[in-house]
């Protein structure tokens, strides 16, 4: 290993996979953007690509790109921390590798069948070869069922290198939680005449996604990252793990209710759904705690300083995005007003970015240090660290700019068409032609733009970062290897504000 | 706090362990129960009243107060069947499924919101049918056919030039996307959408000249 040189020769095999995988999120991040700057700009002129590459296309490829690289991100992490955690080389190393590329030509086929095929004649074989038609799992059946036999073979790799190494807590959570997310994705794959049960189970894939196993299996890949770039102490990380799993799951689970508000589904929803969606928060602000207590506890004395911040970034990000902003809207009373608006298109935004896109980044980062050869990425940087700041300050401004527009268009609406207008087809485009609206969609296009560029800048960094550094990593001295404390906690932080 | 975390109960790795697994398995538990009563519940046509049977599109539907309920309800009518002609549930349903094929086939959830579900650049479909952008229930299925048509020639956007892209329908496609709104627009949202004022139906009730298949559309 040379320290800034680029070391992919010698990394294990289950590290390589997991740049692999890094390398495929980040190039549909980039196309997630693009096609999101489209959609976006449709909304300002829709006459823009009109009949050759519709509003309804674009934003289909803006949020299966997002899903598919925050996927690809989440086992990149997993395949990149899994000998550690372990102990063992990766079992299975060639199935992994076939299922890589199996997976990516996969998702490359229904990007283009998206984008030039788009639609088919009303038949069941058009779901199965073209487009499914739900939002967010739109990928045709063919392929759902090729990501199932690919989710099985990686979780055979995960679940059997832990039985060959060791086990640990954090294993344990992550392989129940890829059982649960990998199963859930079946409640999806069927079609039916009758809309209410369609969407019924097409919210178990969705929520229970979205609002419980993925939260959880960022809790997993947040308490690694904790111990690896603060030396944080296990023990403490797992139980604050373990917490959190019975907090989200507890809420999460019939937090599922705030789907089933207007569906169909029956009344009782609306009590299930408010009371237990409106607890979601509260593991959001654990995590909060869990990240700021370890951070001060090791006065912020870290190997890895953007990959630090972009954990802290996680952290707040999704607290407020998905804890605060979902909070607002989660309650039937007001839920009937904003359900279908901006407002969830907002919540949407600020919820994937700061829960998701967050700690997919500040792994990356950490992947980057090894490949790097332990490189130095404390403070003092050669570039002093520009171009990480940089963009980490340019997505955030861009993503709480677009937050704040689509929230101000979503209050216009919900109060214009849904309050006033009783939500006819003349009143949602009165809502749409509002000066609010109008106005909150040019500022979602310039921070749109602003987040564009922050992206490009984050993606420049991960390929220069590290390259003209000489100093290897900064040591982190990890609690587990000291004696168990004696004194008290006042004494403990003491200890550690004069390691730093 | 003079202690360490291993002799406080409620601090142990252990302790939460067995939560973290009882709060799931029993949470779990619980939607799996009300997922057994929710599907019984929004069958077509299930004695819950909530989704209508497909037949429901041989009468007229309407959105009116409840009282009771503080909120617009459905309301089955008389008979006014769509285009005119009187269905059994299978071919109701037969429709409807077309209707609903043809809605995922087009991609239309990456515009439109369906019971407010999917995409906000245009209009929520719930119940397209019962908008009084189309003038009288007379003139409804003529004027919502040739919309699906021709979107473009006959693009209503109310000054904002968001044209809906055609979307070359068959006139299958168009019957059975016409049948499947009006069959979501029977289904019971607990009021949503509010405030919603619904076009004037006033037009003839259907004279069944022979024995129509009635008791089917039950």
């Amino acid at each position: 290993m040379t320290v800034g040189a680029l070391n992919y020769a010698d990394l294990s095999i289950g590290k390589k996979l997991a740049i692999k995988y890094f390398t495929v999120a980040m190039v549909l991040f980039l196309a997630q953007m693009l096609f999101g700057l489209i959609a976006a700009w449709q909304f300002i002129a829709p006459d823009f690509l009109f009949g050759i590459l519709d509003f309804n296309v674009n934003r289909m490829v803006h949020i299966n790109a997002m899903v598919v690289w925050l996927l690809y991100g989440f086992i990149g992490s997993i395949f990149w921390l899994i000998e550690d955690e372990s102990g063992v080389p990766l079992v299975g190393a060639r199935i992994a590798e076939a299922t890589f590329w199996i997976l990516t030509v996969a998702v490359v086929i229904v990007v283009l069948v998206y984008l030039f095929v788009q639609s088919g004649p009303g038949e069941t074989a058009t779901l199965w070869l073209i487009n499914e038609g739900r939002e967010y799992i739109e990928a045709p059946r063919w392929a759902d069922i090729g990501i199932v036999v690919c989710m099985v073979a990686i979780f055979y790799n995960v679940l059997a290198t832990f039985l060959k190494g060791q086990w640990s807590g954090i294993s344990g959570v992550l392989v129940l939680d890829l059982i649960a997310l990998a199963g859930l994705y079946l409640a999806g794959m069927f079609y039916t005449t009758n809309l209410p049960v369609d969407q019924y189970w097409w919210w178990w894939v969705i929520h229970l996604w979205v609002e419980a196993t993925w939260e959880v299996l960022v809790g997993c890949i947040m308490a690694w990252g904790l111990i690896k770039t603060l030396g944080a102490r296990r023990k403490i990380v797992t139980t604050w793990l373990y917490i959190e799993v019975a907090l989200m799951f507890g809420s999460g689970i019939l937090g599922l209710g705030h789907h089933y508000f207007w569906i169909g589904t029956p009344e009782y929803w609306l009590g299930v759904g408010g009371f237990f969606s409106a607890l979601e928060p509260i593991p959001l602000v654990a995590m909060v705690v869990h990240s700021v207590y370890d951070a001060g506890r090791h006065a912020f004395r870290s190997n890895n300083h953007p990959a630090l911040a972009w954990l802290i970034a996680h952290a707040f990000g999704n607290f407020l995005g998905a804890g605060v902003w979902g909070f607002m809207q989660t309650l039937p009373q007001i839920n009937l007003y904003t359900h279908g608006t901006q407002w969830s298109s907002s919540h949407g935004h600020l919820a994937f970015f700061g829960a998701y896109v967050t700690i997919v980044v500040a792994f990356i980062y950490l992947a980057l240090q090894k490949l790097r050869g332990d490189v130095w990425m404390s403070g003092g940087l050669v570039d002093r660290g520009r171009k990480w700041k940089w963009s980490l300050v340019l997505t955030h401004v861009g993503m709480v700019g677009m937050t704040i527009a689509l929230l101000i268009a979503g209050y216009e609406q919900s109060f214009v068409e849904r309050a006033l207008g009783g939500s006819t087809w003349q009143a949602y485009f009165e809502g749409q032609m509002r000066p609010w609206f109008v106005e909150a969609m040019w500022w979602r296009m310039i921070f749109g733009v602003l987040m564009t560029v922050g992206v490009v800048l984050l993606l420049w960094d991960f390929l220069t970062i590290g390259a003209k550094e000489t100093k290897p990593m900064l040591e982190v001295r990890s609690l587990d290897e000291e004696p168990e404390p004696e004194e008290t906690e006042v004494g403990e932080v003491g200890v550690a504000t004069q390691g730093s | 706090m003079a202690e360490s975390n291993e002799s406080q109960w409620w601090a142990s790795e252990s302790f939460w362990r067995k939560c973290a697994i009882f709060v799931t398995a029993g949470m779990a538990l619980v939607l799996v129960f009300l997922t057994f009563h929710t599907l019984y519940a929004i069958g077509a046509g299930s004695d819950a009243g909530r989704v209508p049977a497909y037949a429901v599109i041989n009468y007229r539907i309407d959105y009116v107060p409840n009282d009771e309920r503080g909120h617009l309800v459905p309301e089955i009518g008389p008979m006014v069947p769509l285009f005119g002609e009187v269905m059994n549930e299978a071919e109701a349903k037969a429709l409807v499924n077309h209707g609903k094929l043809t809605v995922q086939a087009r991609n239309c959830m990456n515009c439109h919101t369906l019971l407010g579900n999917g995409a906000y650049y245009a209009p929520d479909l719930t119940k397209a049918w019962l908008d009084p952008g189309w003038g009288n229930e007379q003139a409804r299925e003529l004027l919502m056919t040739m919309f699906l048509k021709d979107p473009v020639a006959n693009a209503r956007t109310f000054g904002t030039n968001r044209r809906m892209p055609n979307q070359n329908l068959t006139d299958d496609e168009i019957r059975g996307v016409i049948a499947y709104l009006k069959w979501m627009s029977a289904i019971d949202t607990n009021g949503f959408p509010a405030n919603f004022t619904t076009l004037p139906q006033d037009g003839p009730i259907y004279e069944p000249e022979s024995e129509a298949s009635e008791e089917d559309a039950s």
